[in-house]
């Protein structure tokens, strides 16, 4: 009962529209301001101040350990999960909505923001389950919708095709673009606002790889999509704006093409050129 | 950090800079060899121009070579999109030079119409002006580069005067016409080597900072800088 009562502010504010927008045009969804946020006594990211747009797929870019798959994981507060950890100043706000504010339950707010990782990660259940999963967990039952929901999701993650004959094998039985592309069908079941990826594509073949970026082509007329990525090529054809980080800093962030025509700072000129360190 | 592959963009570079100089010494040359009546030189630059035309299949090989396999992003595909523009132009600027001559070596089996004085002046300028330009590869300078596309209109001016002249020269004479009609096609030919020493100084601009200024008349008239 607590839960569902403290988790009514994100669920209200986030049928409202964006309350602002860039200097694009486009409206500001996720609101990241002065960021610090710490594990245990290191500091991993240093007063980030960004805003993600609605709708679009922002990319994250930066050598390991420069703190994007940290920044990542604070939008759905996966790094709750990991002892001492602490966002220890500034804000995210979802639509005008602090995430970390106390009436916000973490469990309601990861229905809005799900995640796909870089090793696909089905659960040891049939396809079918592996969608219905969250759902279930939700107390929906009703065999109708939930066939309806899983047509839909594989089809959304452009996996029905290939699996519709066997919806009761193993998840697990699936090559591993195909596992990759039934995370994301399982992730877009309970219907999030964003999705974050981290580095979704790292241990797929390149015709795996186009299939999701693909899917990530047609996933953004419907959510907002945030993707970590080492591949130069991945940001700049799947990505609307890319920001790139250094030591836990935010150094640029900016539309796409700007960032791979005319970077105009040198820290990202030679990192997307390859030159770096 | 250095690259394995960095070394052929430095040679990218010095061909396309030793095009440059290639092409402005045939300009140079030609005018020479017209202003002087020198045979030998006028046929010099009709035999040097393959240097500049397999310089600038060089270029284009290796720009392509390089998207194809290196990827290049910012800086470095400005640099490979802009080398193949302005070899392009470079080497265009090596056939007006020798056009130029194959005139300056019909022009010498005759007395000269008048004394070379506005010919010389209009392709100082257009030397100058590609100089500039190259100039600004060497070293990104936006606002040498927007003085050259400035300069053109002077060279424009030069041309449609010399164009009026030669005309009263053909009416008023008409055995003057074959020898005006050779100067009126070189002065054209000055006019467009300034005007391929633009389309570089344009490019130059977008190689140091990826502004497109082509066709900005409001830039030319000098109501905007960059």
């Amino acid at each position: 009962m607590e839960t569902a009562s403290s988790a009514a502010p994100l669920k209200r504010s986030l049928a409202q529209p964006p309350s602002s927008s860039d200097a694009s045009g486009d409206s500001t969804l996720i609101d990241i301001q002065n960021l610090d946020f710490y594990y245990g006594a290191k500091q991993a990211l240093f007063d980030i101040n960004l805003r993600i747009p609605d709708k679009r797929v922002t990319a994250f870019i930066g050598p390991s350990g420069c703190g994007k798959s940290t920044l990542l994981r604070c939008l759905n507060r996966m790094n709750d999960l990991i002892d001492g950890t602490a966002v220890k100043r500034g804000t995210i706000k979802v639509r005008g909505v602090d995430i970390y504010g106390r009436t916000v339950d973490p469990i309601e707010l990861r229905k809005r923001v799900g995640m796909v990782f870089q090793k696909s990660n089905p659960f040891p259940k049939s396809i079918y389950e592996n969608i219905t999963y969250g759902l279930r967990i939700q107390g929906v039952n009703n065999k109708t919708r939930l066939d309806e929901v899983v047509e839909k999701s594989l089809r959304g993650a452009a996996l029905w095709d290939e699996v519709k004959d066997r919806l009761h094998e193993s998840g697990l039985g699936l090559s591993g673009g195909q596992q990759q592309r039934l995370c994301i069908a399982r992730t877009i079941a309970v219907e999030p606002e964003i999705i974050l990826m981290d580095e979704p594509c790292s241990a797929l073949d390149p015709i795996a790889t186009a299939k999701v970026e693909e899917l990530i082509h047609e996933l953004k007329k419907q959510f907002t999509i945030i993707i970590v990525t080492h591949s130069m090529q991945q940001a700049a054809r799947c990505s609307d704006r890319t920001a790139f980080f250094y030591m836990g800093k935010l150094i640029e962030f900016d539309e796409t093409r700007n960032i791979f025509m005319n970077p105009k700072n040198p820290q990202t000129e030679a990192y997307v050129s390859g030159r770096f360190g | 950090m250095k690259r394995f592959f960095d070394s052929e963009l430095e040679t990218f570079r010095s061909d396309l800079l030793r095009m440059g100089e290639v092409a402005v010494r045939q300009v140079r040359d030609a005018l020479q060899a017209l202003v002087t009546g020198d045979v030998k030189l006028a046929e010099r630059v009709i035999a040097a121009d393959d240097e500049l035309d397999e310089l600038e299949k060089r270029i284009d090989t290796e720009a392509i070579r390089y998207m194809n396999l290196r990827s290049p992003i910012a800086t470095e595909l400005r640099l490979v999109i802009v080398g193949m523009k302005a070899s392009h132009d470079l080497e265009r600027v090596g056939d007006e030079a020798t056009n130029i001559a194959k005139r300056a070596l019909r022009l010498a089996a005759e007395p000269p119409l008048k004394p070379y004085v506005d010919i010389p002046r209009m392709a100082g300028i257009a030397v100058e002006m590609l100089r500039d330009a190259l100039e600004c590869f060497l070293h990104a300078d936006n606002a040498k580069a927007v003085a050259v596309v400035k300069r053109d209109k002077e060279v424009d001016a030069l041309n449609k005067q010399l164009y009026r002249e030669l005309s009263s020269y053909m009416v008023e004479q008409p055995g003057t016409i074959s020898r005006a009609l050779e100067l009126m096609f070189i002065s054209k030919g000055i006019e467009r080597i300034a005007d391929h020493a633009t389309n570089i100084a344009e490019e130059m601009v977008f190689l140091s900072d990826a502004q497109d200024i082509r066709h900005d008349e409001s830039l030319k008239k000098g109501d905007k800088a960059l």
